[in-house]
């Protein structure tokens, strides 16, 4: 029962579009998810988890901020690299954020080539963006690296109001840790594709669950939340 | 019973309905072009530029807050629309996803009347006077 593999044409046979759709489907006494494997409906469910932990981590940046009577150190200085003798704000995290957003674009091509069976583009495709996500994880450690031989600390920094460097670490160290559970996972199912573990539906050694092509889309959902996590913290932590 | 009777009605519609909706396009899984994630791509990396130029231009105060935020929504919007198929999918899940976020917008209302209330005690009781 658990295999039949519905996935997602979005409308199925059968299915009321609109708000009669919604009513209809939560209220079937059944699944309320249809077209959607279990698989896909944890991982937005496990996503939306942990929108809030990344906005409470934001929250409190913008509370430390909001309430301080000292000065916030300007990000677009603490951030600025000099480069063939010029001076360049932010100019690191902009080539992550070109970095991430690339990573995304791979990764979506991947779901792609997926779907269609590909196993070798799909796998490459899934290996480029574990590299994008290896480099943005190495630059993020160069950045931490340089702002801890500055002198910022969780409790304290040179430029100003203390919490910077505790938002900072915590934010920023929390979205790393993410990515880097990302190019973990991505390497895991690459191999799995690349084996050809998706064409002959091998079971899983966890789970002994039937292997399908959707967990390729399922992983994007888990790497494109991460570049979508990076959009708000570009914006509202070094922009602002 | 009123369950049954939807799903019957439900089933009834199922020819006329699903065959149209289910395109070639829909055939297995999440199939789109190509060249609709490369458009989105060009997209992000045009939004990404402009975000960062408004710090590079040094923009300052109400200007600069609206077109953070402007192009930080756009850039989410797309993500999840486009790269996270949420476009394609049934509302049930769409609203069961993105409505539950609203509630974060609601603690931050919260969080900046508490911050400024703090603010304003800080700077009565223990702001050193420079």
């Amino acid at each position: 029962m658990a295999e039949t593999a519905l996935t997602h044409p979005s409308e199925g046979p059968g299915r009321l579009p609109g708000w009669r759709g919604i009513a209809a489907d939560w209220a079937s006494d059944q699944r309320a998810f249809k077209n959607v494997s279990w698989g896909k409906a944890m991982m937005w469910i496990f996503l939306l988890s942990d929108t809030f932990i990344f906005s409470c981590f934001l929250l409190s940046y913008m509370t430390a901020r909001m309430s301080t009577t000292v000065p916030w150190p300007n990000p677009s200085e603490v951030f600025a690299l000099n480069f063939a003798g010029k001076h360049i704000p932010l100019i690191l995290i902009a080539i992550m954020t070109f970095i991430l957003i690339s990573s995304s674009g791979t990764m979506a091509m991947a779901v792609n080539f997926g779907y269609r069976r590909d196993r070798v583009r799909t796998a490459a495709l899934m290996l480029v963006t574990a590299a994008f996500g290896a480099t943005f994880v190495g630059m993020q450690a160069f950045e931490w690296t340089k702002l801890i031989m500055e002198g910022v600390r969780p409790w304290g920094n040179p430029w100003g109001a203390p919490q910077f460097g505790a938002s900072f670490f915590m934010i920023t160290g929390f979205h790393g840790t993410h990515v880097t559970i990302g190019v973990i996972f991505l390497i895991a199912i690459a191999r799995k594709v690349l084996r050809g573990d998706f064409d002959v539906e091998r079971r899983g050694f966890f789970t002994s669950r039937k292997g399908y092509y959707e967990i390729v889309e399922i992983m994007g959902l888990y790497w494109h939340f991460v570049d979508l996590v990076w959009v708000f913290i570009f914006a509202l932590f070094y922009l602002w | 019973m009123t369950n049954a009777a939807v799903h019957m009605e439900g089933q009834l519609h199922a020819p006329a309905h699903g065959a149209v909706a289910t395109g070639a396009v829909h055939a297995k899984g999440q199939q789109h072009p190509i060249k609709l994630y490369l458009v989105v791509w060009g997209w992000l990396f045009v939004l990404s530029t402009c975000s960062y130029l408004v710090d590079y231009f040094g923009l300052h105060g109400y200007l600069r807050w609206s077109l953070i935020l402007l192009f930080m929504v756009l850039k989410a919007g797309l993500i999840v629309a486009v790269f996270m198929h949420m476009a394609w999918e049934r509302l049930a899940l769409a609203y069961a996803i993105l409505t539950p976020p609203i509630a974060v917008l609601v603690f931050v209302a919260i969080m900046v009347l508490e911050s400024e209330y703090t603010h304003f005690l800080r700077e009565l009781f223990f702001a050193t006077p420079s």
